[in-house]
């Protein structure tokens, strides 16, 4: 297997493919920091994660739109505030069926499944009578394009780099959000004890909302991100939802630690087997080594340790 | 449930004739052979809910994955029909005779190993049983064993599903990839492809789903099934009280495997193929659907939800392609929010009500006319069972 090439060229298409996992790893971290928050500390399965991600793809397509069409001067900038409207239209998003749909089912995980598969289905129905089934892709400004040779073998895309970087900075404001903010004490408070937490002066049906509200914005700026690296289309977005609980229940749903690692060795172990097998086995593996270490370690890698 | 420890109360026997009578008598001479073999397809689909009944109804064993096993069934039955329908006169023109035509275009040129044993068709129809039983119980005692149960046991099922069909995707020479097996003829030199054999695999079909049906309230009316409600309601007690409450899951599951692998067996027979788009996620996720439609406690409202809602889907999907996603999400959104127990519980909670007060007043001579007048009793009470 290794004999037709030389050890730099190993040690290249290493590197080359750890890159490539780091952007597999980027998007899983973005999709599943929504899903751990939503999932991990609420308990909701949101089946329709990945419409919410799609919208945000959307909202970004959109917004290069206009910005072609009236602002071409200010189109290397776009993208910042592309992202600021697919968080405020994700997350207004989710906080309206958190308010209509989830907050009626918080009792019956399982029927949460269901129902927002339901409305997974409606939103792919409504993306494709609004904007077509045709895949949308995104222009991007052309400081974007193009990469950077590190060593004569060695180049890393620029785009890929950005969607990194940006990953590192909303998994930091995650993380302070809910660690260090009054309101992230709020919601784990919530989390942790219901009953207690309203009886101390804690509004639980709102802290409720925002928290889902918070991880369907998180789950449209992934989509945002997504623009950067690949085209959207109205189901692009039930590719992604088994991958991205797969990496949540891995990591242990209530840890935001483990979702990170999990999403890490995922990705890693994804994008090293894909150049060695074929893309399709690649995947059928990881999937299979996720499943039988879940099956030996059901708590997934970081479990809180708690008096269930 | 009731405390009728019989094996049919009266209530359900009269469900199994109304259904018998429309199943037997009143589809097969309404309906032209297209929509017959329609319907038919359709009911390969209530052996899934039946099993679906058993394991998440009665269990609270939510799987993501039963079109898994409905696969399962149905490849092995494609596998037997295909080798059947390749056989060397068949073949002449590919350059190894004698293997089935996708083989051939991904340069295989002997049959695998694992294709072998489907000549025999004792053997295909004993591995539509045990291969699915096999799986069910490897993945059930992983997971159960371990204490893994609910959300969590849904969502690896689900990864099961994915991981199968990509693999089948993937594996082109060995399964036929995206298309599936297609191009299925004979069953033992017997053609499936003409009307006369649909009308005739439409009757073992439904001679199958009542054998299910009573497998199935069988095991319901058993120790085992009440035991299996307890474990749903409060597994901790059940737990306490001696019982090793994961065999019983395991049980359970196994058994909703095997139904849902014959369901596939005759879904190939019916439609002559089998492909990865009845294995996956979405099919799996449409098969919970139709069960909670119908209602999960009742196998019989199981089965009429899964004709209704592929009704609905193909004559929606004909005329407005548009609006049945929409219509199907608002439908089960609809469900989960006003109506868990779907049209069974509807069915028991305002129709039997009522025609029970309605037979109770008859029954004791107070027939006031102004009530007996009333809409809605005896007129929903026909439409519900015209259905």
């Amino acid at each position: 297997m290794f004999g037709d090439y030389s050890l730099g060229d190993l040690g290249a298409i290493f590197v080359m493919q750890a890159f490539a996992g780091l952007i597999l790893f980027s998007v899983f971290v973005l999709m599943a920091l929504g899903l751990a928050i939503i999932f991990g500390q609420m308990g909701v399965i949101n089946m329709a994660h990945g419409e919410f991600m799609i919208l945000g793809a959307y909202v970004t397509w959109l917004t290069s739109i206009v910005f072609q069409q009236y602002l071409p001067g200010l189109y290397a900038g776009y993208f910042f505030i592309a992202m600021a409207l697919a968080f405020l239209a994700a997350g207004g998003l989710g906080m309206l069926v958190e308010w209509g749909l989830i907050r009626h089912l918080y009792r019956r995980p399982l029927d949460t499944l269901l129902a927002t598969w339901g409305l997974s289905l409606m939103l792919q129905q409504a993306y494709r009578s609004v904007f077509g089934a045709r895949e949308k892709g995104v222009e991007l400004p052309p400081w974007m394009m193009g990469s950077k040779q590190i060593t004569d073998t060695i180049e890393v895309q620029i785009n890929g780099l950005f969607v990194m970087a940006l990953t590192v900075l909303i998994t930091s404001a995650v993380a302070y959000i809910i660690f260090r903010s009054r309101w992230g004490r709020q919601v784990r408070a919530v989390v942790q004890n219901r009953i207690m937490a309203g009886a101390v002066g804690i509004n639980t049906e709102k802290v409720d909302r925002y928290t889902f509200g918070l991880g369907c914005g998180i789950a449209g700026v992934a989509g945002s991100a997504f623009t950067m690296i690949g085209s959207t289309g109205p189901t692009s977005g039930q590719l992604y939802i088994v991958d991205t609980f797969l990496v949540v229940v891995f990591g242990g749903a209530a840890s935001l630690i483990g979702t990170i690692a999990s999403a890490f060795t995922i990705s890693q172990a994804q994008s090293t087997l894909e150049f060695f097998l074929s893309g399709s086995m690649a995947k059928v593996l990881t999937l299979l080594a996720i499943v039988g270490i879940l099956m030996l370690r059901p708590q997934g890698l970081f479990a809180l340790k708690i008096r269930k | 449930m009731t405390d009728n420890p019989r094996f049919l109360s009266r209530g359900e026997l009269l469900a199994m004739a109304v259904l018998a009578l429309l199943l037997v008598v009143i589809l097969p001479l309404a309906l032209d052979i297209f929509r017959l073999n329609l319907v038919a397809k359709y009911l390969t689909y209530a052996f899934v809910a039946i099993g679906l009944v058993l394991c998440w109804g009665n269990g609270g064993i939510l799987s993501l994955g039963q079109g898994v096993f409905f696969g399962l069934g149905g490849y092995c039955m494609a596998m037997f029909l295909k080798l059947e329908a390749s056989s060397v006169e068949n073949t002449k023109i590919q350059s190894t005779p004698g293997i089935p035509d996708f083989m051939d275009w991904n340069q295989l040129t002997a049959l695998p190993f694992f294709w072998q044993p489907f000549h025999s068709l004792v053997f295909t129809i004993v591995a539509i049983l045990v291969v699915p039983a096999l799986f069910a119980f490897i993945i059930g005692a992983a997971m159960f064993k371990r204490r893994v149960g609910g959300v969590y046991f849904a969502i690896i099922t689900q990864a099961v599903a994915a991981i199968l069909t990509i693999l089948i995707i993937g594996q082109q020479g060995y399964t036929g990839g995206i298309n599936g097996i297609t191009d299925l003829r004979t069953l033992k030199g017997w053609d499936i492809r003409t009307d006369g054999a649909k009308f005739i695999l439409y009757f073992v079909e439904v001679v199958l789903l009542f054998g299910c049906i009573l497998a199935a309230q069988f095991i319901r009316r058993s120790k085992l099934g009440r035991i299996l409600v307890a474990m749903r309601e409060k597994e901790d007690r059940v737990r306490f009280s001696g019982y090793n409450v994961a065999n019983f899951k395991i049980f359970a599951f196994c058994a909703a495997a095997v139904f849902a692998a014959v369901g596939g067996a005759m879904f190939t027979l019916e439609v002559g193929f089998m492909s990865p788009s009845f294995v996956g996620i979405v099919p799996s996720i449409e098969m919970v659907i139709y069960t909670a439609v119908g209602g999960r406690l009742s196998i019989f409202g199981a089965i009429y939800g899964t004709l209704l809602v592929n009704w609905a889907k193909t004559s929606f999907s004909e005329t407005f392609p548009e609006l049945w996603l929409f219509g199907l999400g608002a439908l089960f959104i609809a469900v989960v929010l006003a109506f868990p127990n779907g049209l069974a519980g509807i069915w028991r909670d305002h129709v039997q009500a009522r025609l029970g007060r309605l037979l109770s007043r008859l029954r004791a001579g107070s027939t006031k006319t102004g009530w007996a007048a009333r809409p809605g009793a005896g007129s929903v009470a026909d439409g519900a069972a015209a259905e």
